[in-house]
C-alpha cells in the first residue's frame, strides 16, 4: 500500500510539472497586454513597465525563472491587483467558493443518494419515474438556470434569502443549492442502476428468503453496495465544486474564484493564470489520489494489483 | 468487512461536514452590506447619512501612481485630492492649493500655495508632498502606466526621464518652501487647472509610503488620505469596501454623508433585484433593463466621455484596401441610422454621434461647450449615400465590394455589429459585410498591425480638451493606424499647441476646423454614438457629482433625504 501511495505521488509531481509547463507555453501564446492601459501609452511606456515585470526576456528564460519560482511555492504578482500576492489573492477569494462547493457537495449527493434509493426500491412506479425526471433535469439545465430561478422565486419574490452579495449564513443558501443541482442527479441516477442490479443478485434474495425486513435489505444489504463506484465519480464532481462556479458566483455577486479565473485569463494576468491553474490542478489530483486510494482500500482486487506490480 | 466500508464513508462525510464548519464559523466576519441601514436611529437626529453603492468591477490598485482604471480613479478621487478639485460643475477648483496660482507670462511657469490641510494621520500637506508624488509616477522603476503617459511632453525633463537622459531631481516641480510649489512646463497647456485633478498627480506623503515600501496602498490600512473619505474594509482584492467621513479633510464641514458601503455586483440582473430590495441605492442598467424601465419616475440619464467610431483602414498588409477610395468612406458614413443605433439598439442613454469631441465635455472660459463652436458632420441620409456608392463602385470598376467590419465579441458589441452589417448591406447594393468579433486583446493586436479594414473603436478622455480625441488621428499617432494623413489637420492640431495656445476661443475655432476636416472633408473615420448610462437611483440620494473626465463621480457633496 505504502509503495502504491508513493508512486502515484510521484506521478502527481510529473503531472504538476507537466501542467505547469504546458499552461505556460499556451498563455505565452495569448494575443495582448496585460497592462490595462496599453491603448494608450506608447511602445516606449510600455517596453519599461515590461521590464520591470521581467517580459521583455526570451521565453525560456522566463520559463526557467517562472518554474523556479514555483518550486519555491512563489506565484508572483497579480497584474490586475498591482499590490496582491497571487498566494494571497487565491486564498481569499478561494474560502466563499470552497463553502459553497462544500455545501452543495454535501447537501446534493445525500438529496441524490435518497432520490436513487427510492427510485430503485419503488421500479417502475410513479417514484421510480418522478426521481427519474428530476435527474435528468438536474443532468441538462445548467446550474446558472437553477440559480437565476432560485434567486426570483425565494428572493425576490418570496423573500426567503438574500438576492445576492455575502452578508451571512443565508446568503450561500441559494447558490450552494443551485450548484448541488448536478451532484443530486448525478448521484441519483449511480444509486439507482447499482442499487438494481444489486437488489437483483443472489446475495439479497437470500436475505428475502431468510425473513429481514425491507429496511434492513434496502440499508445494510444493497445501499452500501451501491456506494462504492458513487465514490469513484464524486471525486472529480468534488474539485470541481469546490473550484468555484463562475456563473453562479457571479449571478449572487459572490466573491469567489471561478469569476476570477475567468476574468485572469482574459485579462492577461499571467500570474493570476498560471496560480490558479496549478492550485484547481493540485487539488483535482490530491481528491483523485484520496478517491483511489478509499477505493482500494474498499475493493482489495486493485490494491493486490497495485502493489503487486 | 461491510462495516469498514461504511466507516470510510462515513469518515469521508465526517470530514467533509468538519471542514464546512471550520469555513462556516468565518462567515461572520464578512462585511455586512446591509449594516449601516439599522444605523441610523444612534447619533444625530437627522437621517442616517449612509450611502449603498455598487461597482462592476474590483479596485485593481489606488496607488495614485499605478491605478490605470475607472474603478480605481474613481476611488481615488473620492479619497484623495489634487492641487484642483472638479467642482459641482465639472470645473477645475483650487483644493489642495489655496487661490490661483500664479502663472507666467509665457503659460510655463505655475507657482501654488498649498493650503492648511492635512493627511488622515494628522500630518500636514506639504509642496514637497507633490514633488514626491510627481516624481514617483515618472520614475521608470515605478512602473506607472499613467505617470509617464500624462508628464512627458507636458512637464519640464518628464520624458527625459524615462529615456535616462535626466535625474529624477531635474524634474519641473520644486518645493521652495513647505506651503509652495513650482511646476514647469515644457509647452503652455491649456487644460493644466483641470488636470491636477485627475490621480496621477495627486500628493504623497514621502515617510509615510516609504515606510510601506511595498505594501503602500495594497489595502485601505497601509494608506493615509487628504481627500474628503477614508477608505476602510478593503482588503486589497475583495468585493467590498467602505467610504468613511475624513474627519481631518479640510472641507470636512461640506462633507454630509458618513458612511459609504461598496459592493461588487458583476451580473447585471442581479443589480436591479438588489436595488429593487432596497439593499443598494443605485445601479446602472444593462440595455434589457433600460428598455423594461425606461418611463421608471428614478431613472436616470447620465452622458458619459466616451465616443465610439468606426475606424476606416487604407492600407491593409501594405494593399489600398476598398476603403481608400474617399466616396466609399463617404458612403458608409451616410448610410446608417445613428439615431436607431442609439434609441432602438444600445437604448442605454447613447446619443447619436455625428462629431468626435464629445458634447458636456470640453467648455471655453466662459462656460460655452465646445460643440457649440463646431458642426455635425456626415448626417444619415440614404440616397446621399446611395449616390456616393455608385460613383465608387464606378471609379473601382466594380459592382462588388467586401468589407470586414472587426469589432469586439460581447453580447452588446456583437449586437451593434449585426445591425451595421444588416444595415449597410441594405442600403448599399453590391457590398457584402463580414464580421470578425474578437475579444478586445486580440483586437488591439489586430489594430496595432492595422490588420482589418473598418474597426469599430472607441476612446475615453483622460484629460478636459478637444485634443485628447482631435489628436488621434495625426499623421503618426499610434491610435491612427489607418493610413491616414492631411497636413493641413496636422498642422492646426500643431498651431493649438504653439501659437494659439493661450487663446483659448480661437484654440476651439481650430478644433472645428479640424472636425469638419476628419469628418466632412476626407471622411476619415464614422462616428457612430456618445456612450451614456441609464441609471435607476432612488430619490432620497441627493447631490450625486458626475465628471466628463478621470474620476466618474465625487460623493463630496452627497447626502440623504427624505429615506422615511
Amino acid at each position: 500500500m505504502a509503495k502504491y501511495i508513493i508512486k502515484r505521488v510521484a506521478y502527481m509531481f510529473i503531472s504538476l510539472f507537466l501542467i505547469a509547463s504546458f499552461t505556460f507555453v499556451l498563455m505565452k501564446l495569448l494575443p495582448g497586454s496585460p497592462l490595462a492601459s496599453a491603448e494608450k501609452l506608447s511602445v516606449e511606456q510600455r517596453e519599461v513597465i515590461y521590464e520591470k515585470y521581467g517580459l521583455n526576456d526570451p521565453i525560456p528564460v522566463q520559463y526557467v525563472r517562472y518554474m523556479g519560482n514555483l518550486a519555491k511555492g512563489d506565484f508572483g504578482v497579480s497584474f490586475q491587483f498591482k499590490k496582491a500576492d497571487v498566494t494571497t489573492l487565491i486564498v481569499s477569494k478561494l474560502k466563499y467558493s470552497m463553502i459553497l462547493g462544500a455545501q452543495a457537495l454535501v447537501f446534493g449527493t445525500i438529496v441524490g443518494i435518497v432520490l436513487g434509493m427510492i427510485a430503485a426500491l419503488k421500479q417502475n412506479t410513479i417514484w421510480d419515474y418522478g426521481s427519474t425526471v428530476i435527474a435528468i433535469l438536474g443532468v441538462s439545465i445548467p446550474s446558472f438556470v437553477f440559480a437565476v430561478m432560485l434567486q426570483y422565486v425565494f428572493a425576490v419574490h418570496w423573500e426567503f434569502f438574500d438576492v445576492g452579495l455575502w452578508n451571512s449564513w443565508k446568503s450561500s443558501v441559494l447558490p450552494s443549492i443551485a450548484l448541488a443541482m448536478g451532484p443530486i442527479a448525478i448521484a441519483a441516477r449511480f444509486i439507482r442502476t447499482e442499487m438494481i442490479e444489486v437488489l437483483s443478485s443472489d446475495y439479497i434474495m437470500l436475505a428475502k428468503a431468510k425473513g429481514a425486513s425491507w429496511l434492513e435489505i434496502a440499508f445494510k444489504h444493497a445501499f452500501r453496495n451501491a456506494l462504492i463506484p458513487l465514490i469513484t465519480v464524486l471525486g472529480p464532481v468534488a474539485a470541481g465544486l469546490l473550484t468555484g462556479s463562475l456563473v453562479v458566483e457571479q449571478i449572487f455577486a459572490i466573491p469567489g474564484i471561478g469569476e476570477q479565473f475567468v476574468k485572469s485569463i482574459n485579462s492577461n494576468d499571467f500570474a493570476v493564470i498560471m496560480g490558479t491553474t496549478m492550485f484547481f490542478s493540485v487539488f483535482l489530483i490530491v481528491i483523485i489520489l484520496i478517491v483511489d486510494i478509499l477505493y482500494g482500500i474498499i475493493d482489495p482486487r486493485i490494491r493486490l494489483s497495485g502493489g503487486g506490480k | 468487512m461491510k462495516s469498514r466500508k461504511l466507516m470510510v464513508l462515513m469518515s469521508f462525510l465526517l470530514v467533509l461536514s468538519v471542514f464546512l464548519a471550520a469555513c462556516g464559523g468565518k462567515k461572520d466576519d464578512a462585511a455586512p452590506a446591509d449594516k449601516g441601514e439599522d444605523k441610523g436611529t444612534t447619533g444625530e437626529a437627522n437621517e442616517a447619512q449612509v450611502l449603498n453603492l455598487i461597482e462592476t468591477a474590483e479596485i485593481p490598485s489606488v496607488d495614485s501612481s499605478i491605478a490605470e482604471d475607472a474603478v480605481g480613479f474613481n476611488v481615488l478621487n473620492n479619497i484623495m485630492e489634487g492641487l484642483y478639485r472638479l467642482d459641482q460643475d465639472s470645473l477645475p477648483v483650487p483644493a489642495m492649493a489655496e487661490g490661483e496660482p500664479e502663472i507666467s507670462e509665457d503659460g510655463l511657469t505655475y507657482t501654488f500655495k498649498i493650503r492648511d490641510a492635512q493627511w488622515s494621520n494628522g500630518t500636514p500637506v506639504t509642496a514637497h508632498d507633490f514633488v514626491f508624488a510627481w516624481q514617483r509616477a515618472v520614475n521608470p522603476d515605478t512602473a506607472s502606466p499613467y505617470g509617464p503617459y500624462l508628464m512627458a511632453g507636458m512637464v519640464k525633463n518628464a520624458a527625459e526621464i524615462g529615456e535616462g537622459k535626466a535625474e529624477l531631481a531635474d524634474l519641473g516641480i520644486k518645493a521652495e518652501d513647505d506651503k509652495t510649489l513650482v511646476v514647469e512646463l515644457v509647452r503652455p497647456v491649456p487644460y493644466f487647472l483641470s488636470l491636477m485633478s485627475f490621480g496621477t498627480f495627486y500628493p504623497l506623503n514621502e515617510e509615510f509610503v516609504t515606510e510601506q515600501g511595498d505594501k503602500y496602498a495594497s489595502n485601505s490600512d497601509t494608506m493615509i488620505y487628504n481627500g474628503p473619505f477614508q477608505l476602510t474594509e478593503w482588503d486589497g482584492t475583495g468585493n467590498s469596501w467602505k467610504y468613511v467621513k475624513n474627519e481631518n479633510y479640510w472641507d470636512a464641514d461640506t462633507v454630509k454623508l458618513d458612511e459609504i458601503n461598496v459592493n461588487v455586483v458583476k451580473e447585471g440582473s442581479t443589480g436591479v433585484n438588489l436595488y429593487e430590495k432596497g439593499q443598494i441605492d443605485r445601479v446602472i442598467l444593462s440595455a434589457e433593463y433600460a428598455m423594461q424601465y425606461a418611463d421608471n419616475p428614478e431613472i436616470v440619464n447620465e452622458i458619459e466621455t466616451a465616443l465610439f467610431y468606426f475606424k476606416m483602414n487604407q492600407e491593409r498588409n501594405g494593399k489600398a484596401t476598398p476603403l481608400a477610395n474617399e466616396n466609399v468612406r463617404k458612403a458608409i458614413a451616410r448610410a446608417f441610422n445613428k439615431e436607431e443605433l442609439a434609441d432602438a439598439i444600445l437604448a442605454n442613454g447613447s446619443i447619436a454621434a455625428n462629431f468626435l469631441v464629445p458634447k458636456d465635455f470640453t467648455f471655453d472660459p466662459s462656460g460655452k461647450d465646445f460643440r457649440d463652436y463646431s458642426d455635425e458632420f456626415a448626417l444619415y441620409n440614404v440616397e446621399e449615400a446611395q449616390e456616393y456608392w455608385a460613383k465608387a463602385l464606378e471609379e473601382l470598376g466594380t459592382d462588388k465590394v467586401t468589407i470586414e467590419i472587426l469589432g469586439g465579441d460581447t453580447e452588446n458589441a456583437k449586437k451593434q455589429q449585426e445591425w451595421f452589417k444588416s444595415e449597410l448591406e441594405r442600403n448599399l447594393e453590391g457590398l457584402t459585410i463580414n464580421l470578425k468579433e474578437v475579444p478586445f486583446n486580440v483586437r488591439l493586436e489586430l489594430d496595432n498591425s492595422s490588420d482589418y479594414d473598418i474597426q469599430s473603436a472607441g476612446w475615453g478622455a483622460d484629460f478636459q480638451d478637444p485634443i485628447s480625441f482631435i489628436e488621434l488621428f495625426i499623421t503618426g499617432s499610434p491610435q491612427n493606424g489607418m493610413g491616414y494623413s492631411n497636413p493641413e489637420y496636422d498642422k492646426l492640431v500643431e498651431e493649438t499647441k504653439t501659437t494659439l495656445a493661450n487663446d483659448p476661443e480661437a484654440r476651439f475655432e481650430a478644433f472645428a476646423k479640424a472636425e469638419k476636416i476628419l469628418l466632412e472633408d476626407d471622411q476619415a473615420i464614422v462616428p457612430t454614438y456618445q456612450r451614456g448610462r441609464m441609471v435607476l437611483m432612488k430619490p432620497y440620494v441627493k447631490g450625486i457629482v458626475t465628471h466628463p473626465f478621470g474620476a466618474d463621480y465625487s460623493y463630496k457633496w452627497m447626502y440623504i433625504e427624505g429615506k422615511e
